[in-house]
C-alpha cells in the first residue's frame, strides 16, 4: 500500500518523463494551496488582528 | 504482517505530506503574504505619486487615500492608508478607522496595520521613539506627526482611539494620531498602541523640509 508509488506507476512514459511529470504535479499542488487554501486558512491564525474594538 | 507493514508505509506517507503541507503553509504566511502585499502597496503608492487622488473626506471603504511615511521605518517606507479597518484592507496596507478623525482634523485620527504577514507595515512599531515623524500625505496635503507616547493594551480597549483618549464624550482640542498593531508579534493577546500629535502642515506646493524627514537619535 503505498500512494506515492500508485502515482508513480500511474504516470506514463521512461523515468526521466516520470520525473518531470511528478515535478509538474506538484507544482500545480502548490499552487492550488497557495491560490485557495491557505488564504482560506489565514483568517484562523491567531495574529492577524490588529484593530481596537469588540 | 505484511499488512502491518503496509499500513505503516501508508502511515509513513501521511505524515511526510502533512509536513510538506505544514512547511508550506508557514512559507506562505511568512513570505508569499509579504510578497503579495508589497507588490500591490507599491503599485497603490506610484499611482497617489502620480497624481491620482481620492480626497479623505470622500473616501469609501478600501479607497486609498493617503500615503504614510514613517522615517525611523527606513527613507523609502511608504504604506497606503485605506479607509476602513476590515480584514480585506488591513492585507493589502494600513487602514484608517473610519469614523475617527481625518488627517490633520481636531480629534483623533486612527490607523490599524499589520505587525506580521501581509506586508507587515507596522512590524517595527515597538522602536518608534517620542519625537519621531509620521508624515501622513493626502491629496493637498503633508501632515506631520510627532509620537508621544506608546501603550500596550486589551483587545478590547477602544478607549485609545477616542477623541480624547481614555476621556468618553471630552471636546477634543487637540489633532491627534493613533497607530494600533497586534502585540506581541504572531499574537493577537494584547495591542500594541501608538500616540502622536499633529506638528506641522505643509501644502503639496511647499513640500516637506528635508530636515523633518531626518531621524533623529
Amino acid at each position: 500500500m503505498s500512494f506515492y508509488g500508485w502515482l508513480w506507476r500511474l504516470l506514463p512514459g521512461p523515468k526521466l518523463v516520470k520525473v518531470l511529470e511528478a515535478a509538474v504535479l506538484f507544482a500545480l499542488v502548490v499552487a492550488a494551496l497557495f491560490a485557495w487554501v491557505f488564504p482560506a486558512l489565514d483568517p484562523l491564525m491567531p495574529f492577524n488582528n490588529n484593530t481596537v474594538g469588540q | 504482517m505484511r499488512v502491518v507493514r503496509g499500513l505503516l508505509g501508508l502511515l509513513g506517507e501521511v505524515l511526510i505530506t502533512a509536513g510538506a503541507f505544514l512547511l508550506l503553509f508557514v512559507a506562505w504566511q511568512l513570505w508569499w503574504t509579504d510578497v503579495v502585499s508589497d507588490t500591490d502597496a507599491q503599485a497603490v503608492v506610484t499611482t497617489m505619486e502620480n497624481g491620482s487622488w481620492v480626497q479623505p473626506e470622500q473616501a469609501q471603504l478600501g479607497d486609498a487615500f493617503a500615503i504614510v511615511r514613517i522615517p525611523r521605518f527606513g527613507a523609502d517606507y511608504a504604506r497606503p492608508l485605506y479607509q476602513g479597518t476590515t480584514r480585506d484592507v488591513l492585507m493589502r496596507g494600513l487602514g484608517h478607522y473610519s469614523d475617527t478623525a481625518e488627517p490633520g482634523q481636531i480629534g483623533n485620527f486612527s490607523i490599524a496595520g499589520h505587525r506580521t504577514t501581509h506586508g507587515k507595515p507596522f512590524n517595527q512599531i515597538a522602536e518608534l521613539k517620542t519625537g519621531d515623524v509620521v508624515l501622513v500625505e493626502t491629496a493637498d496635503t503633508y501632515f506631520v506627526y510627532r509620537v508621544t507616547a506608546e501603550e500596550i493594551v486589551a483587545p478590547t480597549q477602544t478607549s485609545v482611539i477616542w477623541p480624547v483618549p481614555g476621556k468618553q464624550h471630552a471636546k477634543p482640542s487637540q489633532a491627534l494620531l493613533t497607530m494600533t498593531s497586534c502585540h506581541p508579534e504572531f499574537s493577537s493577546r494584547e495591542r500594541y498602541v501608538v500616540h502622536g500629535v499633529l506638528d506641522a502642515t505643509y501644502s503639496r506646493a511647499e513640500g516637506v523640509p528635508d530636515e523633518v524627514l531626518k531621524v533623529v537619535g
